[in-house]
């Protein structure tokens, strides 16, 4: 049984006045003892979110916090107040990505670091200060009598996050959750860093629950990593697994953009097109699917499930998974004109409302392949530009945050419409937005 | 002659202290002695970790910052020299992105009022519909949209606002671009999409790049040369690849050694060298080598007494280290730094 199981958690943020934002829609992943889980995603996609929720350090009001989370056969979410201080610090701690704002600037390191060890062990005065001491030699600060006396402003970057670091690790906790623990630094601090965290989990059989956007820092450190993408996991492997053959076209296109110190130079990056407020909601189908080459209908049509395409305990949440050669992924298998085209022979052949489960095109009612195509444009760009999209004007600005965007939202509830109706002429306001659209990307 | 020549540059601050009586007490040594140049079409970069003045050395190409010592030489002209009035006239010709893309935008003006102020203060363009028409075509180069022109910097993504930024810099038709770290604010995906548009135009217009990063992938990807600067001085400087194959070096070694590669095989067999503490102060610079208190390789000679100069070891591949032949021919011996050693291929894979 591990540690730490997470099962599909959900966070939504409430606001009077505004819509609810759902920051992590169902992300589940377990943590063992000594072993190093990665959650990786750019910004916005719910990872600092997840990690401050299993810490119970999210507000109370406005924040609803859904799902379960067990460490070590108790609910997190289920435990008072009292219980869960008790908890953090002795058996969960956490290693914050700015360490200078994560120190409390006017009391001395020394102070801060003693105050966790009177409070989670009971050591006071001289044993206290011993025990300090010893920590932050342990995580390799020199002479650490002096520097128990000293502020934060006196430290330096890399000394400041090993301090935290030293904090974290007072009480011998059972999990250690760090976010983003190297962002803030230089590369030469960074390495030292990553290896006093192997160290801290190899020797004491700490588990760590890793959270960061760099690939690179997943690639040497952690044993299972999951991606996320919009608050949602979309693929989850061993680390040699996940590199050797990303699956989700959205991990394929993140291998893809990292220029990679070690590649032959002259080659252009493979981005991902668009940006993280391109998106759709989940329950409308994948929230990749606007920047996505591998986008077909299947996409739009509910949440697509997490499934084993390539080998048993590698999880992707895709229709259309890249299976080719790793570096074939940005090849797209149905680009966005071919959807158009499917539109010309949608309406050439009438309506057909079969089953979905034809893979690739398949041929709808022709409302909804409008709608689609409608969208399309809107979404992705002709991928020889791969330019950020343009927020399209008659489409209003995407709304951030895992809310349903005009234009990729109308798409879905227009095939669902037409599925259901199976009504062949309607067009809902469609075509006056695929008029504008493509002059717009044109332009 | 190169395009962009700077020779010897220095910017000293000076540190200062008292009431009323301002007095220096030192200084803090920025930017110390650099000398490099940058050929036309080609791209520079620049790169260092923070506190090396990499950006200190960006700003006083632009006069941004006061040049202590030292000349800028923009295509025969020396910047350093030139009165407060033609510097303003020659900021034409020199444009730098920055790399925060929001603060750099003022968030009251319009995109066109943005691109179009810089045309207007340098006379570009008869009147507003002729900057509107050549606003309009360097948004599209950039891939924004047209009706970018009337709309505020916190309408757009951190990609778009950097395109913005990218064409304010074009739209003076610049000789050099001094791009302070461009893509480090941006997310991954949104790294690459810039990187690309960089170099596309590049290609396009025939542009000559001055990069400044902290990533080592980053510039090693978008430049022909490469100098790694150190606590104020160039360290090491050398075409792209020859960088990368033989780094000569210890700090660029380290550097590289440093940087995680996205890749856990790659990961598992390299060695790292990791360095021992932090960089000194630029105020009180060590004597003799600058790195040699951090230095994996110091030799009890020479490192701690005499500075190295940058010297020519063959294919424009320039070090300022004693040793560095030596070393590479494995003379001479690691001394202190701990060394990872790689883990053992027989980690199975999960």
């Amino acid at each position: 049984m591990p540690l730490l199981s997470v099962d599909e958690l959900t966070v939504t943020f409430t606001a009077r006045g505004r819509r609810d934002v759902r920051a992590v829609s169902g992300v589940s992943f377990s943590v063992d003892q000594g072993e190093v889980v990665g959650l990786v995603g750019e910004s916005g996609c719910g990872k600092s979110v997840t990690s401050l929720a299993l810490m119970g350090l999210l507000p109370k009001r406005g924040v609803t916090v859904g799902g379960r989370a067990e460490f070590d056969g108790t609910d997190l979410f289920g435990l008072g107040d009292a219980k869960l201080r008790e908890m953090r610090g002795s058996q969960l701690a956490m290693i914050f990505q700015d360490p200078l704002s994560s120190l409390n600037p006017v009391v001395p390191i020394g102070v801060q670091v003693t105050e966790i060890l009177s409070r989670h062990r009971g050591l006071k005065g001289e044993a206290a200060r011993k025990e300090a001491a010893h920590l932050l030699d342990r995580v390799g600060i020199p002479d650490p009598r002096r520097r128990l006396k000293e502020y934060p402003h006196q430290l330096s970057g890399g000394m400041r996050q090993r301090a935290l670091i030293a904090m974290a690790v007072a009480c011998a906790p059972r999990l250690l959750i760090a976010d983003e623990p190297t962002t803030a630094l230089d590369v030469t601090i960074q390495a030292q860093i990553l290896e006093l965290l192997k160290e801290l989990v190899d020797e004491e059989g700490t588990a760590l629950l890793m959270i960061t956007h760099d690939l690179g820092v997943v690639a040497g450190l952690c044993d299972q990593v999951n991606v996320l993408y919009a608050g949602k996991t979309v693929e989850s492997a061993g680390r040699r697994e996940l590199f050797a053959s990303p699956t989700h076209p959205y991990a394929n296109g993140l291998l893809g953009s990292i220029p990679r110190l070690d590649a032959p130079r002259g080659e252009p990056l493979r981005p991902v097109r668009g940006s993280i407020n391109d998106q759709i909601a989940w329950a409308d189908g994948c929230a990749f699917a606007p920047r996505c080459d591998h986008y077909t209908l299947e996409c739009l049509q509910g949440t697509p499930e997490l499934t084993e395409p390539r080998t048993p305990g590698h999880q992707v949440r895709c229709v259309n998974p890249v299976l080719s050669p790793v570096g074939a992924g940005d090849v797209a298998v149905i680009e966005a004109p071919h959807i158009v085209t499917g539109l010309e022979t949608g309406l050439e052949t009438g309506p057909e409302t079969g089953p979905e489960a034809g893979p690739g095109t398949e041929q709808p009612a022709p409302g909804a392949v409008t709608a689609v195509a409608a969208a399309a444009p809107a979404t992705g760009e002709p991928s020889g530009e791969a330019g950020t999209v343009p927020t399209v004007e008659p489409a209003g600005k995407p709304a951030p945050g895992a809310d349903v965007t005009t234009a990729g939202g109308a798409a879905p509830r227009t095939v669902t419409q037409a599925r259901d109706g199976e009504e062949p002429g309607g067009e809902p306001a469609a075509p006056s937005a695929a008029g504008e659209e493509p002059t717009e990307a044109g332009s | 002659m190169s395009l962009l020549n700077l020779d010897g540059v220095k910017v000293h601050f000076p540190l200062k202290k008292g009431v009323l009586f301002d007095r220096t007490v030192g200084h803090v040594y920025a930017v110390d002695g650099v000398t490099l140049a940058v050929e036309a079409g080609r791209t520079y970069g620049l790169v260092g970790e923070s506190g090396c003045g990499k950006t200190t050395l960006g700003r006083a190409v632009l006069r941004l910052v006061d040049i202590t010592d030292g000349s800028v030489v923009l295509d025969g002209t020396d910047l350093a020299s030139l009165p407060d009035e033609e510097m303003r006239k020659m900021r034409r010709r020199v444009q730098m992105v920055f790399q925060d893309p929001l603060g750099s935008l003022d968030p009251r003006q319009n995109i066109e009022s943005l691109l179009s102020e810089g045309m207007a203060a340098h006379g570009i363009g008869a009147d507003r519909e002729e900057r509107r028409t050549r606003i309009k075509e360097i948004l599209a180069k950039v891939g924004l949209p047209a009706n970018a022109l009337s709309r505020y910097p916190h309408e757009f993504s951190g990609g778009q606002r950097q395109r913005i930024g990218i064409a304010r810099a074009l739209v003076l038709e610049p000789d050099v671009i001094i791009c302070d770290e461009p893509v480090s604010a941006l997310d991954v995906s949104i790294q690459a999409q810039v990187i690309n548009l960089l170099e596309e135009l590049q290609e396009s217009m025939g542009l000559t790049y001055l990069v400044i990063a902290h990533d080592l992938a980053v510039v090693r990807h978008i430049s022909d040369v490469i100098g790694v600067m150190y606590l104020g001085s160039l360290v090491e400087e050398a075409p792209s690849d020859s960088l990368y194959a033989e780094p000569l070096h210890p700090y660029t070694k380290a550097l590289m050694s440093a940087v995680p590669i996205p890749d856990p095989v790659v990961e598992d067999t390299r060695e790292r060298i990791l360095l021992t503490g932090d960089l000194p102060s630029p105020a009180s610079p060590p004597a003799g080598c600058r790195f040699h208190t951090r230095c994996p390789w110091k030799q009890e000679t020479k490192c701690d007494t005499e500075r190295p100069e940058l010297r020519d070891l063959g294919g424009g591949h320039k070090v300022a280290c004693h040793y560095a032949a030596e070393i590479a021919a494995g003379t001479v011996r690691r001394t202190a730094g701990e060394a990872i050693e790689p883990v053992a291929a027989t980690e199975a894979a999960v």
